[in-house]
């Protein structure tokens, strides 16, 4: 068996070639102050067992109350997936017994989902685009959170993440290869992040994804996609919260490789759900009883059905910031920008942001690179995202002025970035103390023209033959000038005193 | 929908009630009794009939996104026959 290569949708077996199908559920935590149903607060860090209620404790008679923001925020995530908003949904208990749910059930979205179907477009890793359908988009409780390493015999629960909103994004079958599956989960969560509807932050927990990873004989997805007949796909596993992009991605190629092995050995696969141990690189089988997977929904008798008003919807819509796929546009439109360095600015909100306030009047694409590879290089070394640049973004436009004005060369212009990174002032301070200011004064080009022409005669007579020993020239002119001889200039003088 | 002690003895497991082999056949019965019961409702035509969620017209009350409660140990822990450190304590349930 040959390895699986990330991008490729077809992987070859023993008996002949495989394809991967994928579908992905991600569950993003829902950026609210207090929990789904009760007034405890939703946070990280908090003592064991300080933010809960006795809502959330599964204590007898109490009853869940929706918080409308998580609704809202619901509402907006599926406005910005561009999917159908529902104006009835309705809330189902999945029934199941485990030390993390105190009251034996999840209250959760099974028949009435509030968000149906929608589309994202994805960018691939090559620039082109594909479509991932958006099934569904439905709120639920998050359990509580169980600690094995503080006793050998047992096992400690902490409820403060019980009843904290989800959202659980569905996804179709669409996705092909680990690269799409992880293009798609950095796609939803950008999109999260414009919304503000949820952090993203996945080592928190904050955002987890759900694979379910299927694999068929090479062309019966196109069938699958032509006749809508699942059984055309191979039989599913699905690997739980998995909460990093490399471990999506290993875990894909794993499963796959697994379950190809198991059928060109003449084996089936079995439904069931599985854990992906980055240590050991595999995936596990979780839940070996067969009857824990019975969830007996039904529709919660403590909670009415939700209407949403269409007013209510609208007024939403309108509090919709530009979303990505709006600004990749639009910076391509305005600034004249390469797709490549639209989607690398659109990534994260604060560095379009950045780009634009620094891009105003100026020459966009020099902008544009400054702020992708200078600016975004600096605040990687200091792990440090966009929304905690130390960097004005004057700064950057006022650089990018010097240098098109010629004050600077565009290569004495990063000795300058180093100088205003380390906090001494504005670029324009910065050539002024230390005088790196471009000499574009043609006389004293000339003369050092002149001294480096007369001291190699012989270099001199064989550039007529041969051009390109130009730059040996220009590159002493610069030496000589200490670098800030304008490049333009000493060019024009040498070709002129040469000849050429 | 016919119920046997299998199926009881499945439920009964899924709800962690635990259930002394020879109630199972009892069990069964009473519990065909109640379906057999409610299955009358199945005689009333509902075609067309929009589901009642309540008895009083009334749309879903929401809560503000406003902290309001917890900070309570003692109280969520009143109940654990086990705690320490401010957590529940249960047997161990790794997978």
């Amino acid at each position: 068996m040959t390895d699986t290569v990330p991008n490729s949708k077809t992987i070859k077996g023993r008996t002949g070639d495989w394809e991967i199908v994928m579908g992905l559920e991600i569950h993003a935590q829902v950026a609210s102050k207090a929990k789904l149903f009760s007034g405890a607060a939703v946070g990280f860090g908090a003592g064991p067992n300080e933010q809960v209620s006795l809502v959330d404790a599964g204590f007898p008679g109490m009853l869940p109350t929706l918080n409308k923001h998580c609704v809202e925020q619901a509402v907006k995530t599926g406005l910005g997936l561009r999917a159908q908003i529902n104006k009835r949904s309705q809330f189902d208990r999945k029934n199941y017994f485990y030390p993390d749910l105190p009251t034996g059930y999840q209250i959760s979205q099974l028949y009435y989902p509030i968000v149906g179907e929608g589309v994202v477009e994805v960018e691939a890793e090559d620039g082109s685009f594909f479509n991932v359908g958006i099934e569904r988009l439905h709120l639920e409780q998050d359990a509580g959170k169980l600690i094995h390493d503080l006793s050998p015999t047992e096992s400690y629960v902490d409820l403060n993440r019980a009843g904290t909103a989800l959202m659980e994004i569905v996804s179709r079958p669409d996705l092909r290869t680990p690269d799409e599956a992880v293009a798609y989960v950095k796609k939803i969560r950008t999109i999260l992040i414009y919304l503000g509807t949820c952090d993203g932050d996945m080592e928190k927990g904050n955002l987890r994804a759900d694979v379910n990873v299927s694999v068929c004989r090479a062309g019966n997805y196109d069938k699958f996609k032509q006749t809508g007949d699942f059984g055309y796909l191979g039989t599913r596993c699905e690997i739980k919260n998995v909460n990093s992009f490399r471990f999506i991605s290993q875990a894909i190629q794993y499963e796959a490789r697994r379950q190809i092995e198991i059928l060109e050995d003449g084996g089936s696969i079995t439904q069931e759900t599985r854990l992906y141990d980055p240590t050991a690189g595999e995936t596990r089988s979780m839940r070996s009883k067969e009857e824990a997977q019975d969830y007996r929904y039904f529709p919660d008798p403590d909670l009415l059905p939700l209407d949403l008003e269409e007013a209510w919807i609208a007024e939403i819509k309108a509090s919709l910031p530009e979303l990505p796929d709006d600004k990749r546009k639009r910076l391509m439109a305005d600034y004249g920008l390469s797709q490549y360095d639209a989607i690398v600015l659109i990534s994260e909100q604060a560095k379009a942001d950045y780009f634009e306030a620094a891009a105003k009047g100026r020459d966009a694409k020099l902008v544009a690179n400054w702020v992708t590879n200078e600016v975004s290089a600096r605040l990687a070394a200091d792990g440090k995202d966009f929304s905690e640049n130390p960097l004005p973004a004057a700064h950057v436009a006022q650089l990018v002025e010097l240098i098109e004005t010629n004050v600077i060369s565009s290569k004495i212009a990063k000795e300058v970035f180093d100088h205003v990174w380390n906090g001494e002032g504005s670029p324009a301070e910065v050539v002024e103390k230390h005088g790196l200011k471009q000499v574009t004064d043609t006389g004293a080009i000339e003369k050092a023209v002149d001294e480096i022409i007369a001291a190699n005669p012989d270099k001199a007579a064989a550039v007529a033959e041969k051009p390109q020993a130009l730059g040996w020239f220009v590159g002493q002119v610069m030496k000589a000038t200490g670098g800030k001889a304008n490049p333009a200039a000493v060019n024009d003088i040498l070709k002129a005193k040469l000849g050429l | 929908m016919a119920i046997d002690a299998a199926t009881v003895r499945k439920v009964a497991h899924l709800a962690r009630i635990k259930t002394p082999e020879d109630r199972l056949e009892p069990l069964a019965q009473e519990l065909n009794g109640i379906l057999q019961w409610i299955e009358q409702l199945n005689e009333v035509d509902v075609d067309g009939v929009e589901p009642m969620t309540s008895n009083v017209a009334q749309p879903l009350r929401l809560r503000e996104d406003v902290v309001t409660d917890g900070g309570k140990i003692d109280a969520v822990l009143s109940n654990a026959p086990k705690s320490a450190d401010g957590f529940f304590v249960v047997p161990k349930v790794v997978e």
